[in-house]
Formats: C-alpha cells, sequence, structure tokens
C-alpha cells in the first residue's frame, strides 16, 4: 500500500480528515523548508503538500505567486526540491509528501528521469496544474513503473460527464478545487461544496480533498465536514512571508506556521455540534 | 497546376487534440478545460455555417477594410537589385495591424456565445487596441491585461484603447511583459469563466486557440496568392513575415504549404544577437516545452524555467511562438531566421525614406531579412512580405534611440 493510501485509511478509521498544508519548496530561504516541513507535521499536519517553484504559475493567486519567484530567486528548481524531500526522509519516513508544479520543469527533466529521481528522494505523489488527463499519459506510466501516486484535479466547471475520464487516471486521492479561480481567491462557498463532493464520490472509491479558499480553521471545519482531506496553501504561505518579512529569521516563521497548522487541526478535529 | 486558389487546408493539422505532431495541445488548468471544448465545438460548426461566414465576410470588407493592397515596391526591389519585392499592406488595416483580422473574429464567436465581458493579453499594444475597438463597436466591457515594462515603452497605445473604453490592467509579476500579460489573462479568465471570452491575440494558447487564430489571419495569404496570381501571373518565390507569436506569419504562410515551389521564412526577434542570449528568437536558439497551453519551442534554462527574452519591438518579446510554427519548422517546410534589433532599426528607416511607407518595428524584422532573400533571386523572381503593422506606435521608441525627443 502507497504511503498515501495507508495515511487517508488510517484516518479514516479514526474518523479524521487529513490536513494538508502547502509551501512553495525554497521559501522563503532554501534552508526553511526541510525543517518547516517537519514543524508542520508536529503540528498535525498528515501529508506535506510542496509546491515546485516555475516561472509562469498560471493557477496561482498573488501570494503564491510572489513565494514562486521568491523561491527561483533562492536558486531553488526541481533538482533541489527533489533534494530537500531527500533530505525530509532522512529523519520522517511515515508523512506522505506530494508535489504540485507544472508540466514544463518535468518535461524538460524527462519524465523517465523525473520519476527515478523522485521515488529515490521518497515522493509519493504529484499533482501537475497544467496537464489534463488528455495530456498526461506518458507522465502516469513512468510515475506507475515507479509507484508514485498521480493526483488529478477536478474543477467546479468539470462537467458531471467528465469526472469518470479524471479519475479513471487518478490514483492516491482526488483533489476538488472548491471555487472558479486561482489559489488563494476570496470566493469560497463552503455550503456549494457537499453536493459537489457527493457527486465525486460516486465514481471512485479514492479520498477526496478540497483545495483552494481555505484560510483559516472555520472554514476547514465546514470543509472537513464533507471531504477526506483539506488543504491549505496561501494562508499557509502569507503567514510565513508576512513572520520572515517581519522577524528576519526562521524561529520566527516556524512559529507563526506552526500556531496556524495546529489552529487549523484544531478546528476539523473538533466534533460537529 | 499551382494556379487555382486552394482554400485553407484544414483538417490536416491539427489533429481532434489540437496537436501539431509532438506540438500544440491542451495544457491547462482542469477549470479551463470545458470552456475550451464549448470554443472547440462552437467554431466548428460556426466554421461551415453561412451567416457566420457572411457576417465575418461584411466585417472584414467593411470595417477592417479588405482587401488590403498587395504594393509592389518598386524603387526599394530597384535598390536591392535582386527579386520584385511586394509588400502585404495589413498596416492600412483598421487599427493599423494584422490582429484585427482575428479580433473580428473570435468577437463574433463571443457575440454568438452571449458573452458580455471580453479579457485580453497585449504586447505591443496592436492587439490591445484591436480587442477594444470590437469591444466598443459591441458595446461589450473589456479588460486588457499589459507588463507594466510595455505600457511604459507603448504609452500611445495605452492611452488608445482607454480612449475606446478599455480598462487596461498592468501586470507586474514575472518579467512584467506578453508572457506575464497572458499569464494573467489566464487567470482572470479562470475566474470569470461564466461570463467572460478571451480574445487570444497569437496562434498560441491551448487548442483551439492556435487553430481559430491561423483559421483567421489565413485571409492574408489567402488575398496574397490571388493578387500575386493576379499582379504577376505567378505564385510568389518566397513568403516573408516577422514570428513573434506568428500570427501573421502563419496567416500568410498556412494558404501556400501546398505550393512546393514557394520558399518560406520567418523572421524572429534577434535582438542584441542570437549569440549574446539577448533575444527572442525560441525557434533559432530555444528548445521544446510547455508554456500557455501548448508544447513548442521555448526560451528556457537548463531547469526548465521560461527565460526573459529582449526584441526592440514589444510585439516580439516572447519566449514562445505559436505551436504550428514549431511544426513547420521541424518538418522543414519553413525556414526561421533572425534579424536583429539593429537590422530591424535600419529597415524601419530604409523603409519610410524609400517607399514613403513606415513599418512597425515588428514588420522592420521581415523587411530586413526580406532584402538578404531578395538580393540573391533573379528579376523575374517575386518576394512577398508581410507588413504585418504601420509603426506610428514606434515613433516614440525610435526617436529615443536617437536621443531625440518628440
Amino acid at each position: 500500500m502507497s504511503r498515501i493510501a495507508g495515511c487517508f485509511n488510517q484516518l479514516a478509521r479514526s474518523g479524521r480528515t487529513a490536513l494538508i498544508p502547502y509551501l512553495v519548496a525554497g521559501d522563503p530561504s532554501p534552508e526553511s523548508s526541510v525543517v518547516l516541513m517537519h514543524r508542520l507535521v508536529e503540528e498535525g499536519a498528515d501529508i506535506i503538500e510542496l509546491g515546485v517553484p516555475f516561472s509562469d504559475p498560471m493557477a496561482e493567486g498573488p501570494v503564491i505567486q510572489l513565494a514562486h519567484e521568491r523561491a527561483l530567486a533562492n536558486g531553488v528548481s526541481l533538482h533541489q526540491v527533489l533534494e530537500m524531500v531527500g533530505e525530509f526522509r532522512d529523519k520522517d519516513q511515515q508523512t506522505p509528501v506530494l508535489l504540485m508544479g507544472y508540466a514544463n520543469p518535468l518535461e524538460h527533466m524527462g519524465y523517465t528521469v523525473f520519476a527515478d529521481k523522485a521515488a529515490g528522494a521518497g515522493v509519493d505523489a504529484l499533482i501537475t496544474v497544467d496537464l489534463p488527463p488528455e495530456e498526461a499519459a506518458g507522465l502516469n506510466t513512468e510515475l506507475q513503473r515507479v509507484g508514485i501516486d498521480n493526483i488529478f484535479l477536478i474543477a467546479p466547471t468539470t462537467p458531471a460527464q467528465r469526472i469518470p475520464l479524471i479519475t479513471a487516471s487518478a490514483s492516491g486521492f482526488i483533489y476538488c478545487i472548491s471555487l472558479k479561480g486561482v489559489t488563494g481567491a476570496g470566493n469560497l462557498n463552503t455550503n456549494d461544496l457537499g453536493g459537489r463532493v457527493e457527486q465525486i464520490r460516486a465514481h471512485t472509491e479514492l479520498p477526496i480533498a478540497v483545495g483552494f479558499g481555505i484560510k483559516d480553521a472555520t472554514t476547514a471545519a465546514a470543509v472537513a465536514r464533507t471531504a477526506s482531506g483539506v488543504v491549505v496553501g496561501s494562508a499557509l504561505v502569507q503567514n510565513v512571508a508576512d513572520a520572515w518579512a517581519k522577524g528576519g529569521d526562521l524561529d520566527t516563521a516556524l512559529e507563526a506556521a506552526g500556531k496556524l497548522v495546529a489552529d487549523i487541526r484544531q478546528g476539523i478535529d473538533k466534533p460537529i455540534s | 497546376m499551382n494556379n487555382e486558389v486552394t482554400l485553407n487546408p484544414q483538417g490536416r493539422v491539427p489533429d481532434a487534440e489540437g496537436h501539431f505532431g509532438i506540438y500544440g495541445g491542451k495544457f491547462v488548468g482542469e477549470t479551463l478545460m470545458s470552456a475550451l471544448a464549448e470554443l472547440e465545438v462552437l467554431y466548428r460548426k460556426l466554421s461551415s455555417d453561412r451567416e457566420f461566414q457572411r457576417e465575418l465576410d461584411e466585417d472584414l470588407a467593411n470595417y477592417v477594410g479588405r482587401p488590403s493592397p498587395l504594393y509592389e515596391a518598386k524603387r526599394w526591389s530597384e535598390k536591392v537589385g535582386g527579386a520584385r519585392i511586394f509588400l502585404k499592406r495589413e498596416d492600412l488595416n483598421h487599427t493599423g495591424a494584422h490582429k484585427v483580422n482575428n479580433t473580428v473574429g473570435q468577437a463574433l464567436l463571443a457575440r454568438y456565445m452571449g458573452k458580455s465581458r471580453i479579457i485580453a493579453e497585449t504586447g505591443a499594444g496592436q492587439h490591445g487596441v484591436a480587442t477594444a475597438t470590437i469591444a466598443a463597436r459591441l458595446g461589450l466591457e473589456c479588460h486588457v491585461f499589459m507588463g507594466v515594462d510595455d505600457i511604459a515603452r507603448q504609452t500611445l497605445n495605452v492611452y488608445r484603447m482607454k480612449l475606446l473604453g478599455a480598462e487596461v490592467i498592468p501586470v507586474s509579476s514575472g518579467s512584467r511583459t506578453l508572457k506575464d500579460a497572458m499569464n494573467e489573462a489566464m487567470r482572470d479568465w479562470v475566474t470569470n469563466i461564466d461570463t467572460t471570452f478571451y480574445i487570444i491575440g497569437t496562434c498560441a494558447g491551448p487548442h483551439p486557440y492556435p487553430m481559430l487564430v491561423r483559421d483567421f489571419q489565413c485571409v492574408i495569404g489567402r488575398e496574397a496568392r490571388a493578387q500575386s496570381l493576379a499582379q504577376t501571373g505567378n505564385l510568389p518565390n518566397a513568403l516573408v513575415a516577422c514570428v513573434g507569436g506568428g500570427s501573421n506569419a502563419i496567416g500568410l504562410f498556412h494558404p501556400f504549404l501546398d505550393d512546393a515551389s514557394v520558399a518560406i521564412y520567418g523572421v524572429e526577434a534577434g535582438g542584441h544577437g542570437v549569440d549574446s542570449g539577448e533575444h527572442a528568437a525560441p525557434l533559432t536558439a530555444g528548445s521544446p516545452g510547455i508554456l500557455h497551453g501548448n508544447r513548442t519551442y521555448l526560451m528556457q534554462d537548463e531547469n526548465g524555467q521560461v527565460m526573459p527574452t529582449h526584441s526592440i519591438s514589444a510585439g516580439l518579446d516572447y519566449p514562445g511562438v505559436g505551436p504550428e510554427h514549431a511544426w513547420l519548422k521541424d518538418s522543414g517546410r519553413a525556414k526561421y531566421v533572425v534579424a536583429s534589433d539593429e537590422e530591424a532599426l535600419r529597415a524601419f528607416h530604409m523603409l519610410t525614406r524609400v517607399e514613403g511607407i513606415m513599418p512597425a518595428l515588428e514588420s522592420s524584422h521581415a523587411i530586413a531579412y526580406a532584402e538578404k532573400v531578395a538580393s540573391e533571386m533573379t528579376t523575374e523572381q517575386v518576394v512577398v512580405v508581410n507588413l504585418s503593422g504601420r509603426g506610428d506606435k514606434d515613433i516614440h521608441t525610435v526617436a529615443n534611440l536617437q536621443g531625440i525627443k518628440v
């Protein structure tokens, strides 16, 4: 069983929802990423999602765009991200690590080389934002060869008849985009979400995680009522960036990140009243 | 046998998934997939719809002012002392460039889809102006995304867009030029997909855009083919056009692809020289990659990060290129070459003084290379150059380079 499947199974047995915090690798500094990853796990993260810096992050809102720019300015690209995962694995062999990025750095490295290196580093799954199932066959084959899950997105605009096409290519879990917009957008309506998750669930046994626009314990708790996992990205990235800018050191950033993730953990674990 | 006007050989490329060989495709986030499918279905339906074609033809004739002349530049040809050089005068279109051929077509699609808002990206501002123009005419809300660096060097076009009622949205992320404007337009489209039609200005982006932009621009090549036959009795021996994203070039080239006797040259922006690294010539010095929804030649570093580009002309300052050009390059049917900033600037002054026609700095790249091509040909042979836009918008840039304040 893959680390991701194991993680969701274990959570399901205890009736809990996976908390999946997102950071851009190399932001705010190259040295901070692995330390931050460990800290997030200590505060209750179940899966770590690591953004792979790209020059043209088309699906990102301003907060994560800036994080990509900072990481690139720090000289962090796909090679360094894989090294970071390897370093994280030295101390943590349990927590699944998921990479989220764009197709070009993968394609430039070559799908075969990437799959081998990623598996060697201990990467568990991959989301490639701009690689819909129609264009993903080549990468899928390589990821399957090395046992890395390929996670696909389902958007609010995805028509019902398209859902089985996506779930058929997917493994690990399904990433349900909560809103029409970019990451960190402010127009999340948690009331609409339940029906959508149920609709997807009719097509797949895979766990369904929800992301985009989840910024605090309250929204996370609302989403956790229907989803198997909750992704928190922009809010965390902003939190770390603010603390780093103010304090200028890693400890301040760690404290800020730790507190936000602990808060959200508490929020989603609270029994529904 | 090459004498009948063949219709645009549609159906050959792209294939049903939008691929030109290994290029093209739909590399976008899931949110856009259904909108692209909807656009493709509508476009395929309308491209054989008589009423749609009639409306399009009428707009092209009476609003854009087509056909554009094929003008023999006799004085320039004489100076070069080689082939007869003809200019396809896209600069005489309404709004001053070829861009409007495409915006008229896509705006019609937007109307058929019932969209109330139009967005566009722009580099030099020509596509932004063409889009703002059509939006004004149809009474549609229009937002144009433009890099802050381009806003600074194209102030005239920014003001033109504002006069036309469009809102110009400055983009300060990334390299603050055309590629970032396109990222931002995509982000807006994802957010406002129910109400908004995205008019992409060049033959790039996800399928079906490279196909439909090409089809709308093919009016250039169809006219040039018929005009060449009427004015010279023959097909031209060579075609020359500048290539940024490559829409004016594909519009000229595509109707001639089956005419094996016609040599085809696409001229990329050589900037300070291909060896300097400061250029915008992905076909000449780049490698295949994925950007803005399609696989194509890209300027990228060893990590697959898209590199900053440089060109004297904002309209060519783009790290990618339409996927059909990538396919034509690999197949060898078209040859891609460069003209530097300096060569383009020299051509700008030359054409202005010799023919009384001031070309856009983008088109000046084609003029510069056409001179080389023509000089190696005989006086019976014919070269057609796409004069894709007029140079008024570049007067400030040229004056600045000469240290003159206007």
